[in-house]
C-alpha cells in the first residue's frame, strides 16, 4: 500500500532534523537514512531533493507536502505553494557582510552611489536594498559567497549563516540582518483541498509534539 | 539555425491538435445542450474596457496603440468582454442569458506552474440568475463536461470571495491592518498569517476564528463550523444535493481569487493527476453595471490545455 502523502525533504542542512520529526510521526526513514544515492522512497512516501528544488516539487504536484527554509521560501515567492508551518528547527538568519572593521557599503555608496553585493539570492537581496533605499548592483554566484568581498568581486555578500563562523573565519562580519529563518511544512494548493483530511490531520500531529 | 517563439506560446502539431479539438468539440456540445450559445468577441479591446471591469486591467500582458492613438489591449479574460457585450449588444435581450466561449486569452506568465502567456478558455457565464440557483447551474455544468472529456475524478473548490473580508469586519480588525492580512491569505502563508493576526492584539476567540476559518475546507460540516457567515454557501450547497453532486464539491473558505470583480462565492476546478487548478471563476453581480446593464451573474473558465493535461495523466495512471 502506497502512503497517503508524499513529502518532498531536503537534502542538506535540514536533512537529519527532518527525517528525525518524520520519524517522530511514524513515518518510517530507516531505508532514507541507509542510502544516501537513492532519492525516491514510495514505501515511505519520501523523495529526497535538493533544499532549492523543494518549491518546485511541491508547486507542480509530484509531491503533496514538502519541508524547507524560510529562505528558500523567501527567494522563490512566486511558488505557489502554502505555507501551513513552522516547523522551529534549522533556525539560521539572512544577513549582510562585508569586511570586516572597514565601512565598505558606506563607501561605496557614499562615492559611487551604489553598492555590489554578491549572493546566492538575488531575489532576496534586491528586494532588501530596494526596500533600505539604496542601490545595489547584485550578482549571482552558486557557491563561495565568502570569497567575493575578499578578492573584490563584490563590496558585501547576502547570504544564511547559522553560526556565523565561516564568515568570521573568512575576515567578514554581518553589517545588517534581514530575516531570520526556520524550516516550514509547505503544501501543493490541489492537494491542499482535495486531501484536506490527511494534511489536517498531520499537521494537527505535528502541532501535538511541540 | 533557430527562429523561437515569444516566452509563453507554444504551436500544436497534428496529433495534439486532434485531440484539443475532440477535447473543444466535447466541452462546446455539452454547453449547447444545455442551452448555452457560443459567443465570439475580439482578441484586442480598448484597454479602458478591461480597467473597467478591472481596476488592473484583469492582469492584460500586452498593450500596442492604434493609429488614432488609442491604447488597445489583448484580452486576458473573456467576462469582461462578455460583460460588455451583454450591456450593448445584448442590452435588450431578455434575462437569464446563457453564453459560452472558446477563445485565446493573453496574460503576463506571473507564476512558473505551466503558466502560458496565451492560453485557450472554454467557458459558460449566467447572467441574469442571482444567488445559489445560478451558481449551482454552472458548477452543474462544469462538472458534466469534464465528465465527458474523461475525467473522473475533477472535483471543484467553492469558497466564497467577500469572507474574509466579513470576518475582518466582525472583529473590527484596524484599516491599515486589513490589506496585508488579505495578502498573507492569498498567497496563503498561513504561517505569517496566524503571526499577523496575533500580533494585532484582538480578543483571542477573535484570533482564533480569524485563523481557523479560512483553513476550513471539506463537505457541509464546514459551513457549519464557520456559522452564519456562509450561510449564502449552505444555501449553495442544498441546491448542489438536490442535483446529487454535493459530493463533488469541496468548499474551501480560504479560496481567494486574484481579480477584484468577484462579488460572492468563488470556484475554481482540481483534477488529482495535476498539481495545479484547471480553472476557475465566480460570482459577478457588479461587473455588467459598470458597462451600464445592472445584472447578476456568475460563471467558470476551463484552461483547455490544463484540462488535456488532467486527461493525459488520467489515462496514464488508469
Amino acid at each position: 500500500m502506497s502512503p497517503a502523502l508524499t513529502v518532498a525533504v531536503p537534502r542538506g542542512a535540514l536533512f537529519a532534523e527532518a527525517l528525525d520529526l518524520l520519524d517522530r510521526l511514524e513515518i518510517d526513514t530507516a531505508d532514507v537514512r541507509g542510502n544516501d544515492r537513492k532519492l525516491w522512497f514510495a514505501d515511505a512516501g519520501i523523495v529526497t531533493v535538493r533544499p532549492s528544488d523543494v518549491p518546485t516539487y511541491v508547486e507542480h504536484g509530484a509531491a503533496e507536502l514538502g519541508i524547507t527554509g524560510k529562505d528558500v521560501l523567501a527567494e522563490q515567492a512566486d511558488a505557489d505553494v502554502y505555507e501551513l508551518l513552522d516547523l522551529g528547527f534549522g533556525y539560521c538568519r539572512m544577513v549582510v557582510a562585508a569586511r570586516e572593521n572597514e565601512d565598505s557599503l558606506g563607501e561605496s555608496l557614499r562615492r559611487l552611489g551604489r553598492v555590489r553585493i554578491a549572493t546566492k539570492y538575488p531575489r532576496t537581496a534586491t528586494a532588501w536594498f530596494a526596500r533600505t533605499g539604496r542601490q545595489a548592483e547584485v550578482v549571482e554566484v552558486k557557491g563561495s559567497v565568502e570569497l567575493a568581498p575578499l578578492c573584490g568581486l563584490a563590496d558585501g555578500i547576502v547570504d544564511l549563516t547559522a553560526t556565523g563562523r565561516t564568515l568570521v573565519e573568512n575576515g567578514l562580519e554581518i553589517v545588517e540582518e534581514i530575516a531570520p529563518s526556520t524550516a516550514r511544512l509547505v503544501a501543493n494548493p490541489v492537494a491542499h483541498k482535495l486531501k484536506a483530511d490527511a494534511i489536517d490531520e498531520l499537521v494537527a500531529r505535528i502541532r501535538g509534539l511541540a | 539555425m533557430s527562429h523561437p517563439i515569444p516566452p509563453g506560446t507554444r504551436d500544436v502539431l497534428p496529433d495534439e491538435m486532434l485531440e484539443l479539438r475532440e477535447l473543444t468539440e466535447g466541452l462546446s456540445t455539452t454547453f449547447r445542450e444545455a442551452g448555452y450559445g457560443e459567443v465570439w468577441t475580439p482578441a484586442v479591446e480598448y484597454e479602458a474596457t478591461l480597467r473597467a471591469g478591472d481596476e488592473s486591467g484583469a492582469g492584460a500582458g500586452y498593450r500596442l496603440f492604434d493609429e488614432q492613438g488609442e491604447v488597445l489591449a489583448l484580452r486576458s479574460d473573456m467576462t469582461i468582454p462578455i460583460a460588455r457585450v451583454v450591456a450593448t449588444r445584448l442590452g435588450e435581450a431578455e434575462p437569464p442569458l446563457r453564453l459560452c466561449y472558446f477563445a485565446h486569452a493573453y496574460r503576463a506568465a506571473e507564476r512558473r506552474t505551466a503558466e502560458l502567456r496565451e492560453f485557450l478558455q472554454g467557458g459558460i457565464e449566467l447572467i441574469g440568475l442571482p444567488g445559489a440557483e445560478g451558481e449551482a447551474e454552472v458548477i452543474a455544468l462544469i462538472e458534466d463536461s469534464l465528465d465527458r472529456a474523461g475525467l473522473r475524478r475533477h472535483r471543484v473548490g467553492v469558497g466564497d470571495g467577500t469572507l474574509f473580508a466579513r470576518l475582518l469586519d466582525e472583529a473590527g480588525v484596524p484599516e491599515e491592518a486589513r490589506h496585508e492580512l488579505i495578502g498573507l491569505l492569498s498567497a496563503r502563508d498561513l504561517v505569517g498569517l496566524e503571526r499577523r493576526v496575533e500580533a494585532l492584539g484582538l480578543s483571542a476567540a477573535s484570533c482564533e476564528r480569524l485563523v481557523r476559518v479560512p483553513s476550513l475546507r471539506g463537505g457541509a460540516e464546514v459551513l457549519d463550523s464557520a456559522g452564519e457567515a456562509t450561510d449564502d454557501l449552505r444555501e449553495l450547497h442544498e441546491l448542489l444535493a438536490e442535483r446529487g453532486i454535493a459530493d463533488r464539491v469541496i468548499f474551501d473558505l480560504g479560496l481567494v481569487r486574484s481579480l477584484s470583480y468577484y462579488t460572492g462565492p468563488v470556484f475554481e476546478v482540481y483534477d488529482p493527476a495535476v498539481g495545479f487548478a484547471l480553472g476557475g471563476g465566480g460570482r459577478y453581480d457588479d461587473l455588467i453595471g459598470r458597462f451600464g446593464r445592472a445584472l447578476p451573474a456568475c460563471g467558470i473558465a476551463l484552461d483547455v490545455g490544463r484540462v488535456h493535461l488532467a486527461q493525459a495523466a488520467e489515462e496514464r495512471l488508469a
